[in-house]
């Protein structure tokens, strides 16, 4: 359906993060973390709050200037890609919160989210096949997005991030504050989006659904990676269990 | 007092309250996306007037010329007190930024006594504009009808730019949230200073109708009504281009209704700004058509 969504095999690695030191104001949020996003993978990053996550994501787009270490993307330098470029390098972010513009209609929502492009064509593709994946939007298209529901912003969130076509597609814990039903609608159309080719780096604290659809997974505690591996192999590792997966023994 | 008369002192009423209200929209817009009160804002509505004066008397451009002029490098003064003045301390605490623009508004105040020196001027008549008409038994100066149909043009061009287009679409997001708008690839510096642009635009044209208006120009006329207009943009719910619109003809009208109908208030026509601010604040402190959270978290 969208052929343009192809996974970019040029490169094993589509994102790499090699000892990244992040401070706030002297207070260490990441002490020297390393991870690897393969094209055409879905990646989670699971961790309690506080453990650094979206200290993670916000470094790579730039939001957040690291002390050291290293972010590259394509073989490029992230670090030298300022925010507002960093959508054209097919980097986009679901920001925690949703973060989306209440006073804007929805269509304005979905239309910012193809800010950087000029295609009208392709756009309007692509906005059928967001609508197609979330039918609610297209309901609620004149609405504007502040009076729309937790659940149906996050859709719209997720919504305007693939306005853009992104290679890399990353989502700061969509599952947050919503019903478990509709977290369940979420992910499964997360899945769909990266059926299409679409790159996909998850932080989650929702470890049991995140790592049910992860290739690989990794845990993250205070700013240090814990445990990586296959979501499988956390899954049943017992320290996950114990830890994230809220089951006693 | 006969209809005719309460007719002409309404037509001067909407006369005046468009001009604030093309003065105050540059308060609203400059707040709405930066949570600042640009307070150098007066001043480059009291240089618009020193731009067409010396194009016109010095220059002798045609008045068109001169205007079209004038308005052009009032934006390019807007744009640079805003590269001058406030980017630098686009990450500063709020309170810096404050004191920046009241030292902006100081600086091209004084400037403007400097180069173009202290006493007042005579700002050149256009005829065509200073003519008197006569409808029926009102008679106005045909400037007094031209100023609100040039003031609802400007705003149908604005609002078509904020609602209509992608710079417009930028702006409105940039307004909400500089991250996520940077996010979405919106070169939020860019829009700042397009901000910056139409606002100074709109108090040029606002400026130099002013300036045909009220023929005279000093450096310290950009003083009262910037403060007026400023009120006008609080009055209207500051960030919401409608309420400054609206606060601007409230202002207006006001004004010379207090005048018409309390003649012996004359002298206290700036007072009444004032004092709608004092009841605005206290009544509804987030203006008429202001926003629930003014503030920005």
């Amino acid at each position: 359906m969208n052929g343009s969504y192809r996974p970019t095999w040029g490169w094993t690695k589509m994102l790499e993060i090699n000892n990244l030191v992040v401070a706030y104001g002297g207070i260490q949020a990441l002490k020297g973390i390393n991870l690897t996003v393969e094209p055409g993978k879905i990646v989670a990053l699971i961790g309690a709050n506080g453990a650094g996550k979206s200290t993670t994501l916000k470094s790579i787009v730039g939001l957040v200037k690291p002390v050291s270490g290293s972010i590259s993307y394509e073989g490029k330098d992230l670090l030298k890609v300022p925010t507002k470029d960093m959508v054209r390098t097919g980097i986009t972010l679901v920001p925690e919160g949703r973060k989306i513009f209440p006073d804007l209609t929805v269509l304005e929502n979905l239309k910012i989210g193809a800010y950087c492009r000029n295609d009208t064509k392709e756009i309007e593709k692509d906005r059928d096949w967001v609508y197609e994946l979330f039918p609610i939007l297209k309901e609620r298209n004149w609405q504007l997005a502040g009076t729309l529901s937790g659940g149906e912003q996050q859709m719209l969130a997720v919504g305007r991030s693939l306005m853009s076509r992104p290679k890399l597609l990353m989502m700061d814990e969509p599952s947050l504050g919503l019903a478990p039903l509709i977290v369940k609608n979420i992910f499964s159309i997360i899945k769909e989006i990266h059926s299409q080719g679409v790159t996909i780096l998850l932080i989650e604290q929702n470890a049991n659904v995140s790592l049910k659809i992860a290739d690989k997974g990794y845990v993250i505690e205070t700013g240090m990676i814990k445990l990586e591996g296959s979501g499988q192999e956390l899954l049943v590792n017992e320290e996950v269990k114990k830890a994230y997966l809220g089951e006693a023994h | 007092m006969s209809f005719d008369l309460f007719m002409q002192y309404l037509t001067n009423g909407i006369s005046l309250g468009s001009l604030y209200a093309l003065i105050a929209i540059g308060y609203t817009m400059v707040y709405g996306i930066l949570r600042l009160i640009n307070f150098a804002h007066g001043e480059i509505f009291m240089m618009s007037l020193y731009f067409a004066f010396y194009g016109i008397a010095i220059f002798s451009l045609p008045w068109y010329m001169t205007f079209l002029v004038a308005v052009l490098v009032t934006a390019a003064l807007g744009m640079l007190v805003e590269r001058a003045a406030y980017k630098p301390l686009r990450h500063s605490p709020r309170i810096t930024i404050m004191v920046s623009a009241i030292g902006a508004s100081f600086f091209l105040q004084n400037l403007a006594v400097v180069i173009f020196g202290g006493r007042p001027k005579a700002f050149p008549t256009v005829p065509m504009f200073t003519k008197v008409i006569r409808i029926g038994n009102i008679s106005l100066q045909a400037l007094t009808l031209y100023i609100p149909v040039a003031t609802i043009i400007l705003l149908i061009g604005l609002h078509f730019l904020i609602q209509k287009t992608k710079t417009g679409l930028g702006m409105r997001a940039v307004s909400k949230d500089h991250d996520t708008a940077r996010l979405m690839g919106v070169n939020v510096n860019k829009t700042i200073t397009v901000t910056f642009a139409i606002g100074s635009i709109l108090a040029a044209f606002g400026g130099i109708m002013w300036g045909m208006k009220f023929p005279q120009i000093v450096p310290t006329m950009g003083l009262i009504p910037g403060l007026k207009c400023f009120i006008a943009a609080v009055v209207g719910g500051i960030g919401n281009i409608s309420g400054a619109v609206l606060g601007g003809f409230i202002l207006g009208v006001g004004e010379i209704m207090l005048i018409a109908f309390l003649p012996g208030l004359t002298g206290y026509r700036d007072a009444f700004a004032f004092v709608l601010l004092i009841v605005i604040l206290l009544v509804k402190p987030t203006g008429l058509l202001g926003e629930k959270t003014a503030e920005k978290v």
